[in-house]
């Protein structure tokens, strides 16, 4: 019984649930879910949709908090691709042309690749501050998205692209569906490999993981290549649902956004152990409050407060002094008792 | 010898039950100091005498039992509110602000103050006062850091003046001590003892232990032994309450260690001029198969260097290494244990566990490693491997999931060596493995690395303590002054004649 209070998601499940009950009984259309020519419709659909994005973001960023860093370059990196791919669509002459649009994404991770390398070289082998390291992107890259697209907004009309934010697959958004296929890639690389725990090793202690025979270099060097590819991603679906690239706008703040959502999964900054199913939770507290905010009709002017105010009330809740309160409060209660057994079901890593 | 068992006790622990995650750190302890007394806490590693400390300095809740200062109940929920009791600690790691000046931190939180501000002359002052109560005449506005660990020691006992301790808990302060700066630590705490104040002591130093203490508590796995007298336990009750058997003759390792060395082959490694600037003159080493070389030197001598070049921790800017008559590069550690040479840190905490990994994390990860992050080795094995090591060097808890960084720094050794083992090395360099544990955990480490030597593997053993050395190795590689200066066989060398070859020889006409 107390194991499930204890289990570090239980605190973000309560949190994500809260918020979801909330909407439900302010307007129970919230939960609502439709089905129109065989595609899944609702508001609960529409933050699976939105979230995949920041969900990407946030999954590379894990990997790279777990090894100690933090990634501050992801929303550049998500103009970068965008406008990669759509000078490519666009410049091509036949926009609709499957095989132009697949080209235009590849070409646009591979740049990703090559910028999450750029970023691992200069923490892993040069050895400067991940924090430092990635702020060099950061500022520069929004300037080389614009170089790439003239700095002009490129907009496209290319049924194919437009397809990755739009478009449906057996029932549920494409974009969502990228998400999981990332979410089960990495919680099995993660896992069934041994790259899991060698890299908390390689958070936890560098130096003796390196005298134990750990590649921490590679290993470390290989988070920040993760980050950019799939923040690479995130800019894809970015631009393909406002058919266009927008290197000023694209990603902004989603760094920020990201980091939360992996401590809102329990995750320290401090490196080491990590968890892919608490980044997901994060990741859906953190839509799921932003969709609210539209649902809930707050003004635009009052919502980042709002926002706010709802991250503090969650990180107060997850905080360990409030946990061990609650605890022992439970526990109190417990011993009158039988209490609601929660299912144990929601490791996904 | 003024504490006497009628005088009201000024900590009073009883009962005291503490649990980490898969340890029971502390088994219904009770624990008294007496004003005016210097009592040891003794104890293998694991046995809870930093647990119990702990306890009473409010670092950790204890989970049931009471603690009671000067006849009221307490509950210490953090340090401070034990501070505030009167209780103060100086660590071995001594936890002052290394960049303030001595004066500054003799005085913290204690300034003296006027309308202005701080008076740092009046706090200077009254620093200088506490300082030389305690026999010390120190430059108050010098930095701390620029002073020895012993001084910043006394420095930290005369801060806890300032805080009117009543109860000072000093826990192996004398390990990076030599041996003036220890007779002047014991000419205060006698003083100290005889103003009335309570002494809690730790060392793992038995001579130290007789020569200073009234009194002794011996704990064991958790659980209190006993509490006597110093007069009414002589020296091999102590050792035989401590490790809860009899202490199996050291000697019998010497035996097994002593036997002839077949050095006409290739030997396993074969170091050459190895070397880097500032760091290491050139230096040769040679190790054969089921040979122990011993490597022998004061604190600073390139003991460590040497081994850290050879492992590739460092890389050397000159000589070559040679595997089975093979050149090799040794530029990472893991090029080293790809080629069967594995190196234990003397530094276990910062170099050697990975804290907040299980047992059997870390010892598995040195093989997983090697592996490579792709081919996971199957749980099962890892299971059958982390089982087997754990009972063949007792590690306790024997609990293959409990965080390394809750055990003791004796099983966190255990761990590390299992860790070593367990990528099957041809040559196990070993630096400083038994420093700061107990006989018990020692004899185990000793006997476990005779026993791998006689079976073929070959050792490097570093130590401090030359005894050790002699009695593990056969060949014994003496450095100075960041300098190989020679080799000694160990069956023809005692200790005498290698204190007299770490001193003097190369001076002159000597070897």
């Amino acid at each position: 019984m107390t194991a499930v209070y204890k289990h570090r998601l239980f605190w973000p499940i309560v949190s994500l649930i809260t918020l979801i009950a909330i909407n439900a009984i302010a307007r129970p259309q919230f939960i609502k879910i439709t089905m129109r020519d065989g595609e899944l419709y609702g508001p609960l659909i529409s933050i699976l949709r939105e979230s995949a994005p920041l969900m990407l973001v946030a999954l590379g960023m894990t990997i790279v908090i777990a090894t100690r860093g933090i990634d501050l370059s992801v929303g550049a990196t998500m103009a970068v691709s965008g406008a990669v791919a759509l000078t490519i669509i666009d410049g091509s002459g036949d926009p609709g042309n499957l095989g132009t649009v697949l080209t235009a994404c590849v070409v646009a991770l591979l740049v990703s690749l090559v910028l999450g390398a750029w970023n691992g070289f200069l923490v892993s082998v040069v050895g400067i501050q991940p924090i430092i390291a990635t702020l060099v992107l950061m500022l520069a890259g929004r300037g080389v998205a614009l170089l790439i697209t003239g700095g002009f907004i490129t907009t496209v009309n290319s049924e194919p692209f437009a397809f990755i934010a739009s478009g449906y697959l057996v029932a549920l958004p494409f974009a969502f569906l990228i998400g999981v296929v990332a979410i089960v890639v990495m919680s099995l690389v993660e896992r069934r490999t041994a790259l899991g725990v060698l890299t908390e090793a390689v958070g936890i202690n560098p130096e003796a993981s390196r005298l134990a025979g750990v590649r921490s270099r590679s290993i470390i060097w290989g988070a920040y290549m993760v980050s950019g590819v799939l923040a690479g991603v995130a800019g894809l679906i970015y631009a393909s649902n406002i058919r266009a690239a927008d290197a000023n706008a694209a990603g902004v703040f989603i760094e920020l956004y990201a980091i939360l959502a992996v401590v809102l999964g329990g995750t320290s900054l401090n490196g080491g152990k990590f968890s892919i199913a608490g980044t997901v939770v994060g990741v859906l507290i953190i839509q799921t409050l932003e969709s609210s905010i539209l649902f809930l009709g707050v003004s635009s002017a009052q919502s980042p407060v709002f926002f706010g105010f709802v991250v503090a009330l969650v990180v107060v809740v997850q905080s360990p002094r409030m946990r061990e309160g609650l605890a022992a409060l439970s526990g109190r209660m417990r011993s009158r008792g039988p209490g609601a057994r929660n299912d144990d079901k929601v490791e996904v890593a | 010898m003024n504490a006497d068992t009628d005088v009201p006790p000024i900590v009073e622990m009883r009962g005291i039950t503490i649990r980490f995650p898969g340890v029971l750190a502390l088994d219904n302890v009770d624990f008294t100091l007496r004003p005016g007394e210097i009592h040891s806490l003794m104890g293998e590693n694991g046995a809870g005498k930093s647990t119990l400390i702990k306890a009473l300095t409010g670092v950790y809740a204890i989970d049931s039992g009471s603690i009671s200062i000067v006849g009221e109940r307490q509950t210490f929920s953090t340090a401070a509110d034990a501070q505030d009791a009167g209780i103060s600690t100086v660590y071995q790691e001594v936890n002052l602000c290394a960049n303030l000046s001595v004066g500054e931190n003799v005085m913290l939180g204690h300034e003296k103050r006027r309308s202005t501000g701080i008076d740092w002359k009046a706090t200077h002052s009254e620093a200088a006062r506490h300082l030389a109560s305690l026999g010390l005449t120190l430059d108050t506005r010098s930095i701390l850091a620029s002073h020895s660990i012993a001084i910043q020691q006394l420095v930290a006992i005369s801060r806890a003046m300032v805080l009117d301790a009543k109860v000072l808990i000093l826990d192996e302060p004398t390990s990076s001590l030599d041996r003036g700066e220890v007779e002047q630590l014991f000419g205060i705490m006698r003083d100290l003892r005889d103003k009335g104040v309570a002494i809690l002591f730790v060392s793992h130093f038995l001579d130290q232990v007789y020569e200073i203490s009234d009194r002794i508590t011996v704990l064991r796995n958790g659980a209190l032994v006993g509490e006597h007298p110093i007069a009414e336990l002589p020296r091999d009750a102590l050792v035989t309450k401590m490790i809860g058997r009899e202490l199996e003759d050291l000697a019998s390792i010497a035996s097994t260690s002593h036997r002839d060395i077949d050095r006409t082959g290739t030997p396993v490694v074969k170091a050459t001029g190895l070397g880097k600037r500032g760091v290491l003159e050139p230096a040769d080493l040679e190790i054969y198969e089921g040979e122990v070389v011993g490597i022998a030197g004061l604190l600073g001598s390139g003991r460590t260097e040497l081994v850290r070049l050879l492992y590739g921790a460092d890389r050397a800017d000159e000589g070559t290494v040679e595997v089975h008559g093979r050149h090799v590069r040794l530029h990472q550690p893991r090029q080293a244990i790809e080629h069967r040479i594995s190196l234990s840190s003397e530094n276990r905490r910062e170099e050697g566990v990975v804290a907040d990994l299980t047992v059997a994390e870390n010892i598995v990860l040195g093989m997983q490693a090697r592996q490579g992050w792709l081919r996971k080795i199957p749980k099962k094995d890892q299971d059958a491997v982390v089982q087997e090591y754990i009972e063949a060097l007792g590690v306790r808890p024997a609990n293959p999931n409990a965080l390394v960084g809750n055990l003791s720094g004796g099983n966190q050794q255990k761990v590390l060596l299992a860790r070593w083992l367990a990528t099957a090395p041809e040559l196990l360099v070993l630096d400083e493995p038994t420093r700061g544990i107990d006989v018990g955990a020692k004899a185990d480490i000793q006997r476990k690395v005779a026993e791998l030597s006689a079976q073929g593997l070959s050792v490097i053993f570093i130590s401090s303590e030359l005894e050790e050395v002699l009695r593990m190795a056969q060949r014994v590689v003496v450095l100075r002054d960041r300098k190989k200066i020679g080799e000694l066989e160990a069956a023809t060398t005692d200790l005498d004649d290698l204190i007299d070859y770490i001193a003097n020889a190369g001076e002159g006409s000597a070897a």
